[in-house]
């Protein structure tokens, strides 16, 4: 390994075209896996494939080396046409050990490419595994095509004299891997050298240097030895004309609440308490400072919700960011702004439960939590945004919805879209949603408890506001004056006024669309981030000339007002939940209709081709 | 004089009258909480802040519905929680005079983390503990402050928790202000809440406050017109700990224990006593005076710290107008735009765009 120059891809072969490949990245979960898994996706994108990722990511930050729950993943799916899901198989699998080989081998095609870590695969790894015979040797991995490669030896080789420590060269073999994989699918690496450039600038220039050698000396490696019998090429897809970014749910939802508050034309608060799969959001609003964001990492869920209302009693877009367990927290204050009717976002980025559940693993369990888990009658408005780039546009809706009808919102994303990510066409500024935020300032008729005839929200006065001075709490409140009231009557009148203000909500959010024809044998109805899976599985229906549509919910309370409508049109509806059949219990209790609740909790976003057998059992 | 009441220069000329709300006052008659009510409106004219400028923010209790007593904005929010709420309005709007109206049960049992947090980070609040031993709203339960072994509704057979001291949990969150008054003394309630209100940082005041329902004479021992002198030692700073009818008495320092001893007795003059320094950033000074409790020691009353630091809110917006002079102010177009991008033109092809 002496030539470590950059070359431009290979001459030897030139590459085979394929349209979509589903690549996973799997080791340790110290191995650098979402790096590398990450910078396969940033080159494909701004190549020009489509993509969509997966990153799948155990709960403990180090579980032991080599050890099974320690194993950490990457799935990417890129593509020269529209894709809209991670993909169901891998077609490549890379196992940078036996513990990653053992809990992956199981989802590789049949004849897939499984590339290896040779050096890993000794004694105590094995036994670590659970591995009584060495998979290379024993013939069981006689269905995939395997690939053999010393990776960590190769590694330390490529970068003997570096002067660097063991310890330090040897985490360089991921790049090592990557580089095996830029030369497969034919990929350029400088992408990635610009990455490393930036990213180990500051903290060690010679740690820079490492990686790069690495990845040019795993890509030459695949080149000079022809390892691989072929290589493949995956051609630009056809996409939108636009300017694109590769975004992930997280940053899209950072990034569109700051976009409503540039909108709205008042500050950001964000109150927040670090959990699994929120946090990264906390972490982007953070730099943001200077956008007039004030993030308050406070000291529990509950000070965080808490904080979020004070803001937004005071006047600014007071937001809280969570998962499930923090909802529960949060719920008495949720409830306090629903009987003050302050403005508040909650974020829920929902992972596998009840209790601690499974934190790094996506469901969408928390719908019926969100709608009804407070105490007494508690209307909220609730929102899902359907892919990682929707996360932008819901967070924006979140926030119109709340200040102009002066209400709790959920923003209910979910682990998969927190951290899948695809190609983002950027919006133009101008094409935003408009938020018009009107503080009362008009002494003369102030009543906290008046009403907006059309919208039922009342009055936002803030302190510092002459002459409004007034009391809010959470004791039931007289109409028009806000005044304590028990009055029996009052209180039937009150909570059906809130209750009646939150339907009002459908008058003023886009009606249902219907993917595919309005009328048919069978409605795939679906919500968040199963929106992707559900639209190819459907689409695949529909090129096989079968009468399915889909419908994808990004309001869920109120439901937009055509939902009854949409539902009529179709034979039979079906509705897939990464839950026990929440959305069914909504829709079957609204509408009467006799959906079929299709369900499943594995922490997985569903498989393509397993909705597409659901739906054939209805053709 | 302008519209609004206020003078040209902004000092507002108002009068106890115009801090007192419309709603009608349903504490028990004869509890101590009128006599704060009446001290903190008598205050506010004093203060020279216009009244939309002040925010009353209290949790649940009894003590919690004082907002609804006061002309100004208000917000009686959940149990334990105002703290929260305090600290978001503070961020949203510096500006604000905020106070935190709660009760022994609001701050030191359900929202303790709260109180706790909201010390230790200086939000400029004052913060109003009435301590009245008991929980009133639900009727006679013991509270965090009870002593150990009373016997009450919920404890027939005597506390068996130990109650916590507020003043510790104080000096332990780092509070800048820690001071103590009582409901039956006016005089001393209104100067210890005007040193509070002119305090630049979370202002922690401790009030007993006797509950004549539920805890009458909790503090009778030692709050008693013809007893006070004698078991109260009004702390100030500077000067040193003397107490008592003839001002004879003294509190002197026993390697870290405090005794009560008596200036003349034994050689002792005022040199020997221990002097009150308000502005000792050490907490030990806060903790002796913290753990004289009567009948063992008299009761100490007054101001046991004022030190300066900034508050949170100050420091979060030092940062946010740091931000914006290193990177200006912010640009969406630019973030929106930042990363690696790319440009998919109408013919379909691509142009690679960078940061």
């Amino acid at each position: 390994m002496s030539d470590l120059e950059l070359e431009s891809p290979s001459t030897h072969l030139p590459p085979e075209e394929v349209e979509t490949v589903t690549i996973r990245f799997a080791g340790d979960s110290g191995d650098g896996m979402q790096v590398t898994g990450s910078q396969f996706t940033a080159t494909s994108a701004i190549i020009g494939n489509d993509i969509s990722t997966l990153p799948d990511f155990p709960a403990e930050i180090r579980a032991p080396a080599g050890s099974l729950p320690g194993v950490s993943g990457y799935q990417l799916n890129f593509s020269s046409r529209d894709i809209r899901t991670p993909g169901d198989e891998p077609n490549v699998l890379v196992a940078m050990n036996p513990a990653a080989l053992k809990t992956n081998i199981k989802d590789l095609e049949p004849g897939g490419i499984l590339v290896v870590n040779t050096d890993e695969f000794v004694a105590g790894n094995l036994k670590k595994a659970g591995y009584a015979t060495n998979p290379l040797e024993d013939g069981s991995l006689a269905g995939y095509r395997l690939f053999k490669v010393a990776i960590t030896s190769n590694t330390l080789k490529a970068l003997e004299g570096s002067g660097l420590p063991h310890k330090q060269v040897e985490r360089c073999k991921n790049f090592y891997s990557l580089g095996l994989m830029y030369w497969l699918y034919d990929r350029p690496m400088e992408q990635t050298i610009k990455w490393i450039d930036e990213k180990f600038a500051v903290r060690s220039k010679e740690i820079a240097e490492a990686n790069k050698v690495a990845l040019k000396a795993g890509f030459n490696f695949a080149d000079t030895t022809e390892l691989f019998t072929s290589h493949y090429h995956v051609a630009k897809a056809k996409i939108k004309p636009g300017k694109y970014r590769n975004i992930m749910g997280n940053e899209a939802t950072a990034l569109g609440f700051i976009a409503a508050s540039h909108v709205a034309g008042r500050p950001l608060f964000y109150g927040s308490y670090p959990i699994t799969p929120a946090s990264d959001i906390l972490h982007e609003l953070s730099k943001h400072k200077n956008f007039g964001v004030r993030t308050f990492q406070a000291e529990d869920e509950i000070a965080a919700v808490g904080a979020a209302i004070g803001a937004s009693y005071a006047g600014q877009i007071g937001i809280t960011g969570t998962s499930g367990p923090g909802v529960a927290l949060k719920s008495e204050f949720i409830n306090l702004a629903v009987m003050t009717e302050l403005p508040l976002v909650i974020i829920n980025v929902q992972r596998g439960g009840p209790s601690t559940g499974l934190p790094t693993k996506t469901e969408q369990a928390d719908l019926l939590q969100c709608m009804y888990g407070r105490n007494g009658e508690s209307p909220v408005a609730i929102v899902a945004p359907a892919t990682p780039g929707d996360c932008f546009n819901m967070a924006i809706e979140a926030v119109r919805i709340a200040t102009k009808y002066m209400v709790p919102t959920f923003f209910l994303s979910d682990g998969y879209l927190a951290n899948g990510s695809e190609p983002w066409e950027i919006p133009a500024i101008a094409d935003l949603p408009k938020i018009s935020i009107n503080f009362r300032t008009e002494t003369e008729g102030f009543f906290p408890y008046s009403r907006d005839e059309e919208t039922l929200s009342r009055p936002w006065a803030i302190p510092g506001t002459p002459g409004l001075e007034h009391r809010i709490g959470g004791i039931e409140k007289q109409h028009i004056t806000g005044n304590v009231n028990y009055d029996p009557d009052n209180h039937d009148f009150m909570c059906r006024l809130r209750a009646e203000k939150v339907e009002r909500i459908a008058n003023d959010i886009p009606p249902l669309e219907v993917f595919g024809q309005a009328t048919g044998k069978v409605l795939v109805l679906g919500w968040g981030g199963t929106h992707g899976a559900i639209t190819t599985a459907v689409e695949q229906m529909q090129e096989q000339g079968h009468a399915v549509s889909s419908a994808h919910l990004r309001y869920l309370n109120p439901f937009p007002k055509n939902l009854g409508e949409v539902l009529k049109g179709f034979e039979t509806v079906i509705i897939p939940e990464l839950n026990l059949g929440q959305l069914s219990v909504m829709v079957r209790a609204k509408y009467l209709v006799d959906a079929v609740s299709f369900t499943q909790v594995k922490g997985k976003p569903f498989k393509v081709s397993t909705l597409v057998n659901k739906i054939k059992e209805y053709l | 004089m302008s519209e609004n009441g206020h003078t040209t220069n902004g000092a507002v000329k108002l009068t106890r009258k115009d801090f007192t709300s419309d709603q009608e006052v349903r504490w028990c008659p004869g509890c101590g909480d009128y006599s704060i009510l009446a001290q903190v409106q008598r205050l506010m004219p004093e203060l020279g802040i216009p009244k939309e400028k002040i925010v009353f923010i209290s949790g649940i209790g009894c003590s919690s519905r004082f907002p609804y007593y006061m002309n100004t904005y208000g917000f009686h929010t959940i149990h334990g929680r105002a703290p929260a709420i305090a600290s978001g309005v503070k961020i949203a709007n510096p500006d604000l005079q905020v106070w935190v109206v709660t009760g022994d049960g609001d701050a030191l049992s359900i929202g303790g983390n709260h109180f706790m947090h909201a010390l230790r980070r200086n939000f400029d609040l004052k913060i109003l503990l009435f301590n009245n031993r008991i929980y009133g709203l639900t009727k006679g339960q013991y509270s965090p402050t009870s002593e150990f072994g009373k016997i009450n509704k919920s404890a027939p057979m005597g506390v068996i928790d130990q109650p916590i001291n507020p003043l510790y949990l104080a000096f332990a969150s780092r509070a800048t202000f820690v001071a103590r008054s009582i409901d039956i003394d006016p005089k001393h309630l209104s100067a210890t809440l005007e040193r509070a209100a002119a305090h630049k940082g979370s202002a922690f005041v401790e009030i007993y406050q006797n509950c004549n329902i539920f805890n009458d004479g909790a503090f009778k021992g030692f709050s008693e017109r013809e007893v006070r002198e004698d078991r109260v030692i009004q702390i100030e700073h500077g000067k040193p700990l003397i107490f008592g009818k003839d001002k004879n008495k003294g509190i002197r320092l026993n390697g870290l224990k405090p005794e009560v001893v008596t200036i003349g007795e034994n050689g002792i003059t005022e040199s020997d006593l221990l002097m009150h320094d308000e502005y000792s950033t050490d907490p030990l000074l806060g903790f002796i005076l913290g753990r004289m409790e009567f009948p063992e020691f008299p009761v100490p009353m007054g101001v046991f710290r004022s030190i300066e630091r900034p508050s949170y809110e100050n420091l979060l917006t030092e940062q946010v107008d740091r931000a914006v002079a290193n990177k200006g102010a912010g640009d969406l177009e630019k973030l929106l735009h930042s990363g690696e991008t790319w440009v998919i033109g109408d013919d379909g092809e691509q142009t690679n765009g960078h940061h």
